[in-house]
Protein backbone atom coordinates (compact mmCIF):
# COMPACT_ATOMS: atom_id res chain seq x y z
CA UNK A 1 0.00 0.00 0.00
CA UNK A 2 1.09 3.52 -0.77
CA UNK A 3 1.66 5.19 2.59
CA UNK A 4 1.22 8.91 3.08
CA UNK A 5 2.65 10.74 6.08
CA UNK A 6 0.80 13.84 7.29
CA UNK A 7 2.07 13.84 10.87
CA UNK A 8 5.21 15.98 10.70
CA UNK A 9 4.48 17.64 14.02
CA UNK A 10 4.74 14.24 15.71
CA UNK A 11 8.11 13.70 14.09
CA UNK A 12 9.91 14.13 10.77
CA UNK A 13 12.11 11.71 8.85
CA UNK A 14 15.82 12.35 9.30
CA UNK A 15 16.95 13.84 6.00
CA UNK A 16 19.58 11.95 3.97
CA UNK A 17 21.88 14.95 4.12
CA UNK A 18 21.71 14.89 7.92
CA UNK A 19 22.10 11.12 8.14
CA UNK A 20 25.21 11.21 5.94
CA UNK A 21 26.77 13.76 8.25
CA UNK A 22 26.05 11.52 11.25
CA UNK A 23 27.23 8.15 9.93
CA UNK A 24 31.02 8.54 10.42
CA UNK A 25 30.42 9.25 14.10
CA UNK A 26 29.18 5.74 14.77
CA UNK A 27 32.14 3.87 13.34
CA UNK A 28 35.07 6.16 12.55
CA UNK A 29 35.02 9.19 14.83
CA UNK A 30 33.80 7.25 17.83
CA UNK A 31 35.85 8.82 20.61
CA UNK A 32 34.25 10.11 23.79
CA UNK A 33 34.03 13.85 23.35
CA UNK A 34 35.23 14.33 26.92
CA UNK A 35 38.45 12.33 26.50
CA UNK A 36 41.74 14.20 26.23
CA UNK A 37 43.40 11.97 23.62
CA UNK A 38 43.23 12.22 19.83
CA UNK A 39 40.01 10.21 19.48
CA UNK A 40 38.27 12.29 22.10
CA UNK A 41 39.52 15.57 20.67
CA UNK A 42 38.30 14.62 17.20
CA UNK A 43 34.78 13.95 18.49
CA UNK A 44 34.91 17.09 20.60
CA UNK A 45 35.83 19.17 17.56
CA UNK A 46 32.62 18.17 15.76
CA UNK A 47 30.53 18.68 18.87
CA UNK A 48 31.85 22.23 18.96
CA UNK A 49 30.90 22.71 15.30
CA UNK A 50 27.35 21.51 16.05
CA UNK A 51 27.18 23.85 19.03
CA UNK A 52 28.13 26.72 16.75
CA UNK A 53 25.48 25.65 14.20
CA UNK A 54 22.77 25.71 16.88
CA UNK A 55 24.00 29.06 18.23
CA UNK A 56 24.01 30.65 14.77
CA UNK A 57 20.48 29.44 14.11
CA UNK A 58 19.00 31.16 17.16
CA UNK A 59 21.40 34.07 17.58
CA UNK A 60 23.20 33.12 20.79
CA UNK A 61 26.77 32.33 21.78
CA UNK A 62 28.02 28.77 21.33
CA UNK A 63 28.73 28.61 25.06
CA UNK A 64 25.05 29.14 25.77
CA UNK A 65 23.98 25.89 24.07
CA UNK A 66 23.65 22.69 26.14
CA UNK A 67 22.90 19.39 24.46
CA UNK A 68 20.18 17.22 25.96
CA UNK A 69 18.17 14.13 25.07
CA UNK A 70 15.35 16.20 23.57
CA UNK A 71 12.52 18.62 24.20
CA UNK A 72 11.12 16.94 27.29
CA UNK A 73 14.45 16.97 29.09
CA UNK A 74 15.10 20.58 28.08
CA UNK A 75 11.69 21.64 29.42
CA UNK A 76 12.17 19.71 32.66
CA UNK A 77 15.61 21.16 33.15
CA UNK A 78 14.49 24.72 32.47
CA UNK A 79 11.70 24.58 35.04
CA UNK A 80 13.52 22.69 37.76
CA UNK A 81 16.74 24.59 37.14
CA UNK A 82 15.13 28.01 37.56
CA UNK A 83 13.17 26.96 40.65
CA UNK A 84 16.43 25.79 42.12
CA UNK A 85 18.52 28.79 41.08
CA UNK A 86 16.02 31.42 42.22
CA UNK A 87 14.48 29.82 45.27
CA UNK A 88 15.35 32.89 47.33
CA UNK A 89 13.11 35.01 45.11
CA UNK A 90 10.11 32.67 45.03
CA UNK A 91 8.48 29.77 43.25
CA UNK A 92 5.74 31.40 41.20
CA UNK A 93 5.67 30.40 37.53
CA UNK A 94 3.43 31.82 34.82
CA UNK A 95 2.69 29.60 31.86
CA UNK A 96 -0.21 28.78 29.52
CA UNK A 97 -2.88 26.11 29.71
CA UNK A 98 -1.95 24.83 26.22
CA UNK A 99 1.70 23.96 26.83
CA UNK A 100 3.01 20.55 25.84
CA UNK A 101 2.56 17.82 28.49
CA UNK A 102 6.33 17.99 29.10
CA UNK A 103 5.63 21.38 30.68
CA UNK A 104 2.11 20.92 32.07
CA UNK A 105 2.67 17.57 33.76
CA UNK A 106 5.99 18.67 35.18
CA UNK A 107 4.52 21.88 36.59
CA UNK A 108 1.47 20.11 37.99
CA UNK A 109 3.66 17.57 39.71
CA UNK A 110 5.89 20.29 41.20
CA UNK A 111 2.84 22.24 42.31
CA UNK A 112 1.37 19.18 43.99
CA UNK A 113 4.57 18.72 45.96
CA UNK A 114 4.50 22.37 47.00
CA UNK A 115 7.67 23.13 45.04
CA UNK A 116 6.02 25.53 42.59
CA UNK A 117 3.07 27.84 42.48
CA UNK A 118 1.78 27.95 38.92
CA UNK A 119 -0.54 30.31 37.05
CA UNK A 120 -1.87 28.74 33.85
CA UNK A 121 -2.94 31.55 31.53
CA UNK A 122 -6.07 30.95 29.44
CA UNK A 123 -6.10 31.38 25.65
CA UNK A 124 -8.63 32.89 23.25
CA UNK A 125 -10.52 31.06 20.49
CA UNK A 126 -7.47 31.04 18.26
CA UNK A 127 -5.09 29.88 20.97
CA UNK A 128 -3.42 33.20 21.83
CA UNK A 129 -2.71 34.30 25.38
CA UNK A 130 -3.61 37.84 26.34
CA UNK A 131 -0.65 40.10 27.06
CA UNK A 132 -2.79 41.91 29.65
CA UNK A 133 -3.48 38.60 31.42
CA UNK A 134 0.23 37.94 31.48
CA UNK A 135 1.03 41.36 32.94
CA UNK A 136 -1.55 41.07 35.67
CA UNK A 137 -0.37 37.57 36.65
CA UNK A 138 3.10 38.86 37.51
CA UNK A 139 3.91 38.86 41.25
CA UNK A 140 6.97 39.83 43.26
CA UNK A 141 7.77 36.13 43.70
CA UNK A 142 7.42 35.24 39.99
CA UNK A 143 10.63 33.54 38.95
CA UNK A 144 9.71 32.24 35.50
CA UNK A 145 7.45 32.99 32.55
CA UNK A 146 7.25 30.06 30.18
CA UNK A 147 5.21 30.36 26.99
CA UNK A 148 5.56 27.96 24.08
CA UNK A 149 6.60 29.55 20.78
CA UNK A 150 4.12 27.50 18.74
CA UNK A 151 1.49 25.06 19.86
CA UNK A 152 1.88 21.43 18.85
CA UNK A 153 -1.81 20.72 18.25
CA UNK A 154 -3.17 23.86 16.62
CA UNK A 155 0.04 25.60 15.56
CA UNK A 156 -0.73 28.99 17.10
CA UNK A 157 2.42 31.13 17.33
CA UNK A 158 2.55 33.42 20.36
CA UNK A 159 3.93 36.95 20.38
CA UNK A 160 7.24 35.83 21.84
CA UNK A 161 8.99 39.16 21.34
CA UNK A 162 6.41 41.08 23.38
CA UNK A 163 6.35 38.42 26.08
CA UNK A 164 10.15 38.52 26.25
CA UNK A 165 10.06 42.29 26.62
CA UNK A 166 7.57 42.11 29.49
CA UNK A 167 9.63 39.45 31.24
CA UNK A 168 12.74 41.58 30.90
CA UNK A 169 11.03 44.74 32.15
CA UNK A 170 9.88 42.83 35.21
CA UNK A 171 13.21 41.11 35.74
CA UNK A 172 11.68 37.65 35.30
CA UNK A 173 13.32 34.79 33.44
CA UNK A 174 11.64 33.88 30.17
CA UNK A 175 11.64 30.33 28.84
CA UNK A 176 10.03 29.27 25.59
CA UNK A 177 9.39 25.74 24.41
CA UNK A 178 10.35 26.06 20.73
CA UNK A 179 10.23 22.35 20.03
CA UNK A 180 7.47 22.73 17.45
CA UNK A 181 8.71 26.08 16.14
CA UNK A 182 12.36 25.62 15.18
CA UNK A 183 12.58 25.33 11.41
CA UNK A 184 9.20 27.01 10.99
CA UNK A 185 9.56 30.23 12.96
CA UNK A 186 12.57 32.53 12.85
CA UNK A 187 14.05 32.83 16.32
CA UNK A 188 16.54 35.37 17.58
CA UNK A 189 16.95 34.93 21.30
CA UNK A 190 18.63 38.30 21.79
CA UNK A 191 16.07 40.28 19.85
CA UNK A 192 13.21 38.38 21.52
CA UNK A 193 14.70 38.57 25.03
CA UNK A 194 14.58 34.81 25.48
CA UNK A 195 16.56 33.48 28.44
CA UNK A 196 15.90 29.77 28.00
CA UNK A 197 14.75 27.84 24.94
CA UNK A 198 14.00 24.16 24.37
CA UNK A 199 14.42 22.38 21.04
CA UNK A 200 14.37 18.85 19.69
CA UNK A 201 16.14 17.70 16.52
CA UNK A 202 13.55 15.21 15.27
CA UNK A 203 11.01 17.96 14.65
CA UNK A 204 13.15 19.50 11.92
CA UNK A 205 14.45 16.50 9.95
CA UNK A 206 17.11 15.61 12.49
CA UNK A 207 17.48 12.42 14.55
CA UNK A 208 15.35 11.43 17.54
CA UNK A 209 16.73 11.43 21.06
CA UNK A 210 18.73 14.63 20.89
CA UNK A 211 17.89 18.23 21.63
CA UNK A 212 19.26 21.32 23.26
CA UNK A 213 18.58 23.89 25.89
CA UNK A 214 19.74 27.43 25.24
CA UNK A 215 20.61 29.14 28.51
CA UNK A 216 21.50 32.81 28.40
CA UNK A 217 24.77 33.42 30.21
CA UNK A 218 24.07 34.63 33.71
CA UNK A 219 20.87 32.67 34.29
CA UNK A 220 21.38 30.79 37.54
CA UNK A 221 20.49 27.15 37.16
CA UNK A 222 21.39 23.90 38.78
CA UNK A 223 22.02 20.81 36.72
CA UNK A 224 19.24 18.35 36.10
CA UNK A 225 21.22 15.30 35.14
CA UNK A 226 24.02 14.82 37.64
CA UNK A 227 27.16 12.76 37.23
CA UNK A 228 30.14 13.56 35.02
CA UNK A 229 31.39 16.98 34.12
CA UNK A 230 30.07 17.17 30.59
CA UNK A 231 28.56 20.38 29.20
CA UNK A 232 30.55 22.69 31.49
CA UNK A 233 29.41 20.65 34.49
CA UNK A 234 25.79 21.43 33.71
CA UNK A 235 24.50 18.26 32.08
CA UNK A 236 26.07 14.93 32.91
CA UNK A 237 26.16 12.02 30.51
CA UNK A 238 28.38 10.98 27.62
CA UNK A 239 27.71 13.24 24.69
CA UNK A 240 25.67 11.66 21.92
CA UNK A 241 28.09 12.62 19.18
CA UNK A 242 26.18 11.27 16.13
CA UNK A 243 22.95 12.80 17.40
CA UNK A 244 24.56 16.14 18.20
CA UNK A 245 26.22 16.29 14.79
CA UNK A 246 22.82 15.48 13.26
CA UNK A 247 21.13 18.20 15.30
CA UNK A 248 23.72 20.73 14.15
CA UNK A 249 23.35 19.85 10.50
CA UNK A 250 19.55 19.68 10.69
CA UNK A 251 19.21 23.12 12.28
CA UNK A 252 21.67 24.58 9.77
CA UNK A 253 19.58 23.25 6.87
CA UNK A 254 16.29 24.21 8.52
CA UNK A 255 17.50 27.77 9.01
CA UNK A 256 18.96 28.02 5.51
CA UNK A 257 15.78 26.72 3.84
CA UNK A 258 13.19 28.22 6.17
CA UNK A 259 11.59 30.61 3.68
CA UNK A 260 11.55 28.09 0.85
CA UNK A 261 10.10 25.31 3.02
CA UNK A 262 7.53 27.54 4.70
CA UNK A 263 6.30 28.77 1.34
CA UNK A 264 6.01 25.26 -0.10
CA UNK A 265 4.44 23.66 2.96
CA UNK A 266 1.99 26.50 3.63
CA UNK A 267 0.79 26.35 0.02
CA UNK A 268 0.08 22.64 0.45
CA UNK A 269 -1.62 23.33 3.77
CA UNK A 270 -3.73 26.17 2.38
CA UNK A 271 -4.81 24.02 -0.53
CA UNK A 272 -5.76 21.26 1.89
CA UNK A 273 -7.81 23.65 4.05
CA UNK A 274 -9.61 25.00 1.01
CA UNK A 275 -10.43 21.49 -0.21
CA UNK A 276 -11.67 20.29 3.18
CA UNK A 277 -13.88 23.32 3.70
CA UNK A 278 -15.35 23.20 0.22
CA UNK A 279 -15.96 19.44 0.10
CA UNK A 280 -17.04 18.55 3.63
CA UNK A 281 -19.90 20.13 5.58
CA UNK A 282 -19.91 20.75 9.30
CA UNK A 283 -16.14 21.03 9.71
CA UNK A 284 -14.54 23.47 12.10
CA UNK A 285 -11.01 24.76 11.66
CA UNK A 286 -9.16 24.85 14.98
CA UNK A 287 -6.59 27.53 15.69
CA UNK A 288 -5.87 30.68 13.77
CA UNK A 289 -6.05 31.31 10.04
CA UNK A 290 -3.75 34.30 10.34
CA UNK A 291 -0.05 33.99 9.52
CA UNK A 292 0.52 33.33 13.23
CA UNK A 293 0.07 29.61 12.62
CA UNK A 294 2.72 27.03 11.85
CA UNK A 295 2.80 26.64 8.05
CA UNK A 296 2.55 22.86 8.41
CA UNK A 297 -0.50 22.75 10.65
CA UNK A 298 -4.17 22.14 9.85
CA UNK A 299 -6.41 21.02 12.69
CA UNK A 300 -10.08 20.32 12.03
CA UNK A 301 -13.04 19.11 14.05
CA UNK A 302 -15.44 16.95 12.07
CA UNK A 303 -18.86 17.21 13.66
CA UNK A 304 -20.81 14.04 14.55
CA UNK A 305 -17.76 11.75 14.49
CA UNK A 306 -15.05 10.81 16.90
CA UNK A 307 -11.39 11.46 16.13
CA UNK A 308 -10.00 8.01 16.73
CA UNK A 309 -12.39 6.36 14.28
CA UNK A 310 -11.43 8.89 11.68
CA UNK A 311 -7.72 8.44 12.34
CA UNK A 312 -7.95 4.65 12.05
CA UNK A 313 -10.09 4.72 8.92
CA UNK A 314 -7.55 7.08 7.31
CA UNK A 315 -4.81 4.72 8.45
CA UNK A 316 -6.62 1.85 6.72
CA UNK A 317 -6.50 4.00 3.58
CA UNK A 318 -2.76 4.49 4.05
CA UNK A 319 -2.79 7.99 5.51
CA UNK A 320 -1.10 8.77 8.84
CA UNK A 321 -2.45 11.72 10.82
CA UNK A 322 -2.86 12.58 14.47
CA UNK A 323 -6.01 12.68 16.52
CA UNK A 324 -6.59 15.50 18.95
CA UNK A 325 -8.79 13.13 20.84
CA UNK A 326 -6.49 11.54 23.36
CA UNK A 327 -8.86 8.58 23.34
CA UNK A 328 -6.43 6.95 20.95
CA UNK A 329 -3.52 7.39 23.32
CA UNK A 330 -5.24 5.63 26.16
CA UNK A 331 -6.92 8.36 28.15
CA UNK A 332 -10.50 9.19 27.34
CA UNK A 333 -10.17 12.93 27.68
CA UNK A 334 -10.61 15.09 24.61
CA UNK A 335 -7.85 17.51 23.67
CA UNK A 336 -7.22 19.99 26.51
CA UNK A 337 -5.85 22.42 23.94
CA UNK A 338 -9.09 22.52 21.95
CA UNK A 339 -11.17 22.76 25.11
CA UNK A 340 -8.98 25.71 26.16
CA UNK A 341 -9.84 27.47 22.90
CA UNK A 342 -13.51 27.10 23.79
CA UNK A 343 -14.38 24.23 21.48
CA UNK A 344 -17.41 22.24 22.63
CA UNK A 345 -16.42 18.90 24.11
CA UNK A 346 -18.14 16.95 21.28
CA UNK A 347 -16.12 18.85 18.70
CA UNK A 348 -12.93 18.43 20.68
CA UNK A 349 -13.54 14.66 20.53
CA UNK A 350 -13.83 14.84 16.74
CA UNK A 351 -10.60 16.60 15.88
CA UNK A 352 -7.72 15.62 13.64
CA UNK A 353 -4.36 17.25 13.15
CA UNK A 354 -2.81 17.13 9.70
CA UNK A 355 0.77 18.34 9.64
CA UNK A 356 2.53 18.57 6.32
CA UNK A 357 6.20 18.39 5.45
CA UNK A 358 8.62 19.37 2.74
CA UNK A 359 8.42 15.94 1.09
CA UNK A 360 4.63 15.93 0.72
CA UNK A 361 2.98 16.60 -2.64
CA UNK A 362 -0.27 18.02 -3.94
CA UNK A 363 -1.12 14.57 -5.31
CA UNK A 364 -0.95 13.16 -1.79
CA UNK A 365 -3.33 15.83 -0.60
CA UNK A 366 -5.75 15.04 -3.42
CA UNK A 367 -5.64 11.36 -2.49
CA UNK A 368 -6.22 12.24 1.15
CA UNK A 369 -9.17 14.53 0.38
CA UNK A 370 -10.78 11.90 -1.81
CA UNK A 371 -10.58 9.37 1.03
CA UNK A 372 -11.41 11.84 3.77
CA UNK A 373 -14.67 12.86 2.08
CA UNK A 374 -15.68 9.21 1.79
CA UNK A 375 -14.66 8.24 5.31
CA UNK A 376 -16.34 11.23 6.95
CA UNK A 377 -19.54 10.43 5.07
CA UNK A 378 -19.27 6.77 6.08
CA UNK A 379 -18.71 7.48 9.76
CA UNK A 380 -21.49 10.04 9.79
CA UNK A 381 -23.88 7.46 8.40
CA UNK A 382 -22.84 5.41 11.41
CA UNK A 383 -23.43 8.23 13.85
CA UNK A 384 -26.71 8.78 15.69
CA UNK A 385 -25.74 12.45 16.10
CA UNK A 386 -25.61 13.05 12.37
CA UNK A 387 -29.10 11.72 11.74
CA UNK A 388 -30.37 13.75 14.64
CA UNK A 389 -29.07 16.82 12.89
CA UNK A 390 -30.69 15.74 9.64
CA UNK A 391 -33.96 15.31 11.55
CA UNK A 392 -34.50 11.79 10.32
CA UNK A 393 -34.76 10.03 13.61
CA UNK A 394 -37.92 10.32 15.59
CA UNK A 395 -36.47 8.36 18.51
CA UNK A 396 -33.68 10.78 19.31
CA UNK B 1 -3.32 -1.15 19.99
CA UNK B 2 -6.33 -3.07 18.57
CA UNK B 3 -6.15 -6.68 17.41
CA UNK B 4 -6.98 -7.68 13.84
CA UNK B 5 -10.43 -8.94 14.77
CA UNK B 6 -11.41 -5.54 16.20
CA UNK B 7 -9.95 -3.71 13.22
CA UNK B 8 -11.82 -5.98 10.82
CA UNK B 9 -15.11 -5.34 12.62
CA UNK B 10 -14.36 -1.61 12.71
CA UNK B 11 -13.42 -1.46 9.02
CA UNK B 12 -16.52 -3.37 7.89
CA UNK B 13 -19.17 -3.19 10.57
CA UNK B 14 -22.37 -5.18 10.08
CA UNK B 15 -25.95 -4.07 10.71
CA UNK B 16 -25.32 -0.35 10.40
CA UNK B 17 -28.41 1.82 10.46
CA UNK B 18 -31.73 2.24 12.16
CA UNK B 19 -34.78 -0.02 11.85
CA UNK B 20 -37.83 1.95 10.77
CA UNK B 21 -40.75 1.17 13.10
CA UNK B 22 -38.38 -0.64 15.45
CA UNK B 23 -40.00 -2.55 18.30
CA UNK B 24 -37.35 -1.51 20.78
CA UNK B 25 -34.60 1.11 20.82
CA UNK B 26 -31.77 1.48 23.34
CA UNK B 27 -29.51 4.47 23.41
CA UNK B 28 -26.66 4.85 25.90
CA UNK B 29 -23.65 7.07 26.50
CA UNK B 30 -23.25 10.76 25.72
CA UNK B 31 -21.29 12.84 23.30
CA UNK B 32 -19.18 14.56 25.92
CA UNK B 33 -17.74 11.19 26.95
CA UNK B 34 -17.04 10.48 23.32
CA UNK B 35 -19.43 7.52 22.97
CA UNK B 36 -23.08 7.24 22.02
CA UNK B 37 -24.47 3.88 21.07
CA UNK B 38 -27.93 3.22 19.72
CA UNK B 39 -29.34 -0.23 18.98
CA UNK B 40 -32.74 -0.78 17.37
CA UNK B 41 -34.49 -4.15 17.39
CA UNK B 42 -37.21 -5.88 15.39
CA UNK B 43 -38.95 -8.39 17.66
CA UNK B 44 -41.34 -11.14 16.71
CA UNK B 45 -42.86 -13.45 19.37
CA UNK B 46 -40.16 -12.52 21.87
CA UNK B 47 -37.45 -13.38 19.34
CA UNK B 48 -35.13 -10.71 17.95
CA UNK B 49 -35.42 -10.96 14.19
CA UNK B 50 -33.31 -7.96 13.26
CA UNK B 51 -30.92 -5.53 14.93
CA UNK B 52 -29.16 -2.42 13.73
CA UNK B 53 -26.83 0.09 15.34
CA UNK B 54 -25.51 3.59 15.03
CA UNK B 55 -22.51 4.66 17.09
CA UNK B 56 -20.61 7.85 17.68
CA UNK B 57 -17.33 6.75 19.15
CA UNK B 58 -13.95 5.15 18.79
CA UNK B 59 -13.07 2.00 16.87
CA UNK B 60 -13.77 -0.18 19.92
CA UNK B 61 -17.24 1.32 20.33
CA UNK B 62 -18.09 0.73 16.68
CA UNK B 63 -16.71 -2.82 16.71
CA UNK B 64 -18.53 -3.63 19.98
CA UNK B 65 -21.88 -2.43 18.67
CA UNK B 66 -21.45 -4.29 15.40
CA UNK B 67 -20.68 -7.51 17.27
CA UNK B 68 -23.55 -6.98 19.71
CA UNK B 69 -26.13 -6.66 16.94
CA UNK B 70 -24.86 -9.86 15.33
CA UNK B 71 -25.04 -11.68 18.65
CA UNK B 72 -28.66 -10.80 19.43
CA UNK B 73 -30.25 -11.64 16.09
CA UNK B 74 -32.14 -14.93 16.43
CA UNK B 75 -32.03 -14.85 20.22
CA UNK B 76 -35.02 -14.68 22.55
CA UNK B 77 -35.32 -11.58 24.70
CA UNK B 78 -34.20 -13.47 27.80
CA UNK B 79 -31.19 -14.84 25.96
CA UNK B 80 -30.35 -11.34 24.74
CA UNK B 81 -30.56 -10.00 28.28
CA UNK B 82 -28.01 -12.62 29.28
CA UNK B 83 -25.37 -11.26 26.95
CA UNK B 84 -22.61 -9.74 29.04
CA UNK B 85 -19.95 -7.30 28.04
CA UNK B 86 -17.32 -10.01 28.41
CA UNK B 87 -19.11 -11.98 25.68
CA UNK B 88 -18.64 -9.01 23.39
CA UNK B 89 -14.97 -8.76 24.39
CA UNK B 90 -14.51 -12.48 23.79
CA UNK B 91 -16.06 -12.29 20.34
CA UNK B 92 -13.67 -9.45 19.54
CA UNK B 93 -10.79 -11.57 20.91
CA UNK B 94 -9.97 -8.88 23.44
CA UNK B 95 -10.07 -5.10 23.86
CA UNK B 96 -7.45 -2.80 25.39
CA UNK B 97 -8.19 -2.25 29.13
CA UNK B 98 -9.19 1.39 28.68
CA UNK B 99 -11.69 0.34 25.98
CA UNK B 100 -13.57 -2.28 27.99
CA UNK B 101 -16.21 0.34 28.76
CA UNK B 102 -17.21 0.20 25.06
CA UNK B 103 -18.30 -3.41 25.49
CA UNK B 104 -20.22 -2.38 28.62
CA UNK B 105 -22.05 0.21 26.55
CA UNK B 106 -23.01 -2.50 24.06
CA UNK B 107 -24.44 -4.68 26.84
CA UNK B 108 -26.36 -1.71 28.22
CA UNK B 109 -27.70 -0.72 24.80
CA UNK B 110 -29.15 -4.20 24.27
CA UNK B 111 -30.74 -4.21 27.73
CA UNK B 112 -32.22 -0.78 27.18
CA UNK B 113 -33.66 -1.78 23.79
CA UNK B 114 -35.30 -4.88 25.27
CA UNK B 115 -36.66 -2.86 28.20
CA UNK B 116 -37.97 -0.27 25.76
CA UNK B 117 -39.88 -3.02 23.94
CA UNK B 118 -41.26 -4.59 27.14
CA UNK B 119 -42.23 -1.19 28.49
CA UNK B 120 -44.16 -0.35 25.35
CA UNK B 121 -45.87 -3.73 25.31
CA UNK B 122 -47.16 -3.30 28.83
CA UNK B 123 -48.71 0.05 28.08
Amino acid sequence: MNRIYFDHQATTPTSKEVLNEMLPFFTDIYGNGSSQHYHGREAGKYIDIARRQVADAIGCKAGEVYFTSGGTESDNWAIRGVLDGYKDKGKHIITTCIEHPAMIKTLESLQKKGLADVTFLPVDNEGFISIEDLKSAIRPDTVLISVMTANNEIGTIQDIKTIGKIAKENNIIFHTDSVQAIGNVKIDVKEMNIDLLSMSAHKFYGPKGVGALYRRNGIKMGSFMTGGEQERNMRAGTLNTPGIVGLGKAIEIATRDIDKNNKYVSELRNYFIKEVESKIDNVYYNGTKSDKCLPSNANFSFEFIEGESLLLRLDLAGISVSSGSACSSGSLEPSYVLLATGRAIELAHGSLRFSFGKNNTKEEIDYCIENLVKIVQDLRELSPLFLKKKGENKYV
Amino acid sequence: MYNERVMQEFAEPKNVGFIENADGVGKVGNASCGDIMEISLKIDNDVITDAKFRTFGCAAAIASSSVATQMVIGKTLDEALNIKNKDVVETLQGLPPQKIHCSVLAEEAIKKAVEDYRGKKNV
